[in-house]
């Protein structure tokens, strides 16, 4: 389970166990990975295909499963133009092998043994890794009081919406926050603007709570998110984040 | 299309698994001191631009370049001016 460990970082088949579309441009891949040597929540690993005339691309996808789950789950946006994503959503079938290398990362990682109030902001695809999170705290049973901010450009581009609801069910702490920036639905009451000072000062852990903070999705929400934070004088060395660059954008 | 730079603007976790094949630690926890400002970050926050043909690292706080890699030919090119030190865990 250790994240480190002096161990070359091999690439290896995993094979594809179950799709799942998530959304109409969004599948999660699940995949049997012999020999995996578990992650940890937040962990990414890199993705590797090779064309018939040797040409290779790679990408990161962050990973969806929670380190208790049998099986390693990553969830890919479909970007038109992309080399991987198209292929992985919508292409690939049960069965195919898939070449992939990790665990990678030890930065963007939570452990449900972390006791810190936790705040999980998220824009469009940049969910993945703290679903892992989310995951993660349901399978270790942690009551950890957590709070979810999640932006979406759409109700229909809400990822794993249906197991989002059933979290902020289970009376154990936990609460999802939608804001839609696009496009709300008839009668929608919640949010429907991009991520800011207010609705932060309104859905984020009072400062002295000392809360850790984990924000992810494309780079300019991302740094947005953060800066708020840290203009609101939330500690900068409690404040974790992860950049997607342009892609999975939630504007 | 329009291309704008912070299209390309990633963090040091896109460079994990590159690092991993350099070195033989989980290297997005190491802290690096920036040459020019002295600021130390954990490389999974530093600023990371990968559309330069390998990956430019810059600085958080002064914007400094710290590290540049680039790989190619069966060889990577590591330069490591900007950073004064390195730090790893075992």
């Amino acid at each position: 389970m250790s994240s480190r460990g002096p161990r070359l970082l091999e690439w290896r088949l995993g094979t594809v166990a179950e799709l799942v579309q998530e959304t109409p441009r969004v599948a999660s891949l699940v995949l049997d990975v012999p020999d995996w040597q578990g992650h940890l929540a937040g962990q990414h690993v890199d993705v590797r295909l090779t064309a018939d005339d040797g040409y290779q691309a790679q990408r990161s996808y962050s990973i969806a499963s929670a380190p208790e789950d049998p099986r390693l789950a990553i969830t890919v946006e479909r970007l038109d133009d992309g080399e991987v994503s198209p292929y992985l959503v919508g292409e690939v079938r049960k069965g195919d092998k898939v070449e992939l290398r990790g665990p990678i990362g030890g930065y963007f990682v939570w452990r449900a043994t972390d006791a810190r109030p936790l705040l999980l902001v998220a824009g469009g695809s940049g969910i993945v890794p703290l679903m892992a999170m989310l995951r993660h705290r349901a399978a270790a049973h942690s009551t950890t009081p957590t709070r979810l901010l999640y932006s979406s450009r759409s109700l229909d581009d809400v990822i794993y919406r249906a197991e989002l609801e059933r979290l902020a069910s289970a009376s154990d702490g936990v609460t999802v926050t939608h804001t839609l920036t696009r496009m709300q639905p008839p009668g929608w009451k919640g949010y429907a603007r991009r991520i800011d000072r207010a609705m932060l000062a309104e859905v984020c852990w009072p400062k002295d709570q000392m809360p850790i903070t984990y924000i992810c999705g494309p780079t300019p929400m991302v740094e947005g998110a953060a800066t708020l934070l840290v203009d609101m004088a939330f500690d900068p060395a409690s404040i974790k984040t992860e950049r997607f660059g342009a892609t999975g954008g939630s504007s | 299309m329009t291309v704008q730079q912070s299209d390309l603007k990633l963090d040091g976790n896109a460079i994990g698994g590159l690092l991993r094949e350099i070195f033989a630690m989980e290297m997005t926890t190491a802290e690096g001191t920036c040459a020019h400002c002295g600021r130390v970050s954990m490389v999974g926050e530093v600023v990371v631009y990968v559309n330069a043909p390998g990956a430019v690292v810059r600085c958080p706080s002064c914007d400094h370049v710290l590290m540049r890699i680039v790989q190619g030919r069966g060889k990577y090119w590591l330069d490591l001016t900007g950073v004064r030190c390195l730090e790893f865990s075992a």
